[in-house]
């Protein structure tokens, strides 16, 4: 059997295999010793059969992820489908203008389906995206995430999306996210749109958000009633 | 050079005294602490301007400096509670005008950074800030510090604070609930774990925690657990920052960074991911004149300074939007 560790993430260990003669990722959750062993269980085993759960939901619902074909809750991992491709994290950045407008529409209407389908991915980056050969994205690692219809998690959910553009793709993040709400209104609707997006934008008010320029210039729109001294 | 540092964001006016070559001439603290409740934003500035006079006099006195040695001037500029920055901001300019010296504005996340920074002689850490009033773990990449986590409600310290008062645990609840939290059988009580994406939120924590008191749980083990639920949920995202950054040096500042289990947790991430770790030491990770000072130092030699007519403060001037050269 070959074995390949993949990956020495934060939380789990990825291995590459050979499973009954399909290419496969194992993902093992591994014990963080700096928890109490109570914790550390319960979020394992947790995220464990939550990620398998929405992997499965999420496909259904027409977002591509990994199949899932073994959960072991004892061992806290996952066995399920290796996609061959290049993360977007990796590729966003060089791509040129019209490629990377429609690569983040296309990212934007996935999100749309989850939130659409009532499931929040948790973890949006660009580093748990993968585009495979033939131009199709698919959503990873959703050890973070979890079901909820309320505005409060989708918007949090854009939110986190748009905070990890602001760190890894800094040149780009408003071309992109810009891009990426086309693509999400265009799937949930205008209605509910704008509904998330205003969420969105009083999350980014609640005091820690505002771009304020060293002039004292709010670089970041905010609405009239918001005191600035 | 000599740089005087005035710090007045929150509850701390503190005032210190480095020289361009990072050696430390005063540090003087003097905390507001509320008669009831949180901090009162007029009665913390009321305390400020109340102490400012002895605790520059102090400053001087313990330095073995005449004011006629101070070439520079450097206040926290912002993020903070508007009156508080605005007595330490007039107290600037007045100085500044007084003994006609420059003066710079600091981004008090920054200088909290940068004097870690120049203490532990870290190059490029990632950043682990912990207070009352900031949860951020952040890194530097093209002329900011980029925020890779930070809380998206109430901060870590804050939510400690809030604890300890409902608990009728005397000021400072965060220091306390860490020795009673020894005193616990390490029962695990179960408490809403919160980690959305890199991002932290403590609200609903505290919450739980204060239900569970008022239904006569036992005091040591509730500290005991909002202690190992609320810093793993830090430690977490420190990791991930870690693992996604692949910084070499984690550096732990801020009011919080006092605490031994934390110390303990965000150490062992950083042992796990072959990264230097250092915390800084009490006296000057909390809220203090001295990192005000030297950043603001860093800040002159590269030729940022203000004028008094554009010296306003900026009340909601967060580590995300500061432009900081390092050197």
């Amino acid at each position: 059997m070959c074995l390949l560790l993949l990956k020495k993430g934060a939380e789990a260990y990825l291995h590459k295999e050979i499973w009954y003669s399909k290419h496969i990722i194992r993902k093992q959750r591994i014990k963080k010793d700096y928890r109490v062993s109570e914790l550390d269980w319960t979020l394992r085993v947790d995220r464990t059969v939550r990620e398998a759960n929405l992997l499965r939901n999420a496909k259904i619902a027409g977002v591509p992820t990994p199949t899932v074909y073994e959960i072991d809750k004892r061992e806290t991992t996952l066995v399920m489908e290796f996609i061959e491709g290049q993360r977007i994290k990796e590729i966003l950045d060089e791509l040129n203008a019209e490629a990377r407008e429609t690569l983040s529409r296309q990212i934007g209407t996935l999100i749309g389906r989850l939130h659409k389908n009532n499931m929040i991915h948790g973890d949006l980056t660009t580093s748990n995206m993968i585009l495979t050969e033939t131009g199709k994205i698919y959503l990873i690692d959703f050890g973070l995430g979890y079901n909820s219809a309320s505005i409060e998690d989708k918007a949090v959910d854009l939110h986190l999306m748009k905070r990890a553009l602001e760190s890894t793709h800094y040149r780009v993040t408003e071309e992109v996210f810009s891009k990426i709400l086309v693509g999400y209104q265009e799937e949930v609707g205008s209605s509910p749109m704008k509904e998330i997006y205003d969420r969105m934008e009083s999350i980014r008010k609640r005091g820690r958000y505002l771009r304020v320029s060293q002039k004292g210039e709010l670089t970041h729109v905010i609405s009239g009633n918001q005191q600035y001294r | 050079m000599l740089c005087i540092g005035l710090e007045g964001t929150a509850h701390t006016l503190g005032i210190g005294v480095i020289d361009s070559n990072g050696k430390i001439y005063a540090n003087v603290r003097s905390e507001y602490v509320p008669k009831s409740g949180g901090i009162h934003p007029r009665e913390a500035a009321q305390h400020h301007t109340n102490v400012f006079a002895s605790t520059l006099r102090e400053t001087l006195k313990n330095s073995n400096l005449s004011k006629r040695d101070i070439g520079l001037i450097a206040f926290s500029r912002g993020p903070g509670l508007g009156p508080c920055l605005r007595v330490t901001a007039t107290a600037a300019r007045t100085i500044a005008l007084l003994l006609d010296i420059p003066l710079v504005g600091v981004n008090h996340c920054i200088a909290h950074i940068e004097l870690g920074r120049q203490i532990s002689g870290f190059k490029d850490p990632l950043a682990v800030y912990v207070s009352g009033g900031n949860t951020i773990v952040s890194a530097y990449e093209a002329d900011k510090y980029r925020i890779f986590g930070e809380t998206l409600d109430i901060a870590l310290g804050n939510m400690l604070d809030t604890f300890a008062r409902e608990a009728n645990i005397s000021h400072p609840g965060g220091p306390k609930i860490e020795k009673i939290a020894k005193n616990s059988s390490r029962r695990f009580i179960w408490l809403p774990y919160s980690v959305k994406g890199m991002d932290l939120s403590f609200s609903g924590l505290l919450t739980a925690a204060v239900n569970r008191l008022k239904e006569n749980e036992s005091l040591e083990d509730l500290c005991f657990s909002l202690q190992e639920i609320s810093f793993a949920m830090l430690t977490e995202v420190t990791e991930r920052a870690l693992a996604h950054t692949e910084k070499s040096e984690v550096l732990l500042t801020g009011g919080v960074a006092a605490n031994k289990r934390l110390q303990d947790m965000i150490r062992i991430v950083s042992n796990e991911h072959d990264a230097n770790f250092f915390a800084v030491s009490p006296d000057l990770a909390g809220d203090n004149g001295v990192m005000i000072a030297w950043t603001g130092l860093v800040q002159f030699l590269q030729g940022d300074v203000l004028s008094i007519t554009n010296s306003q403060v900026l009340p909601k001037w967060s580590l995300g939007a500061a432009e900081f050269t390092r050197t």
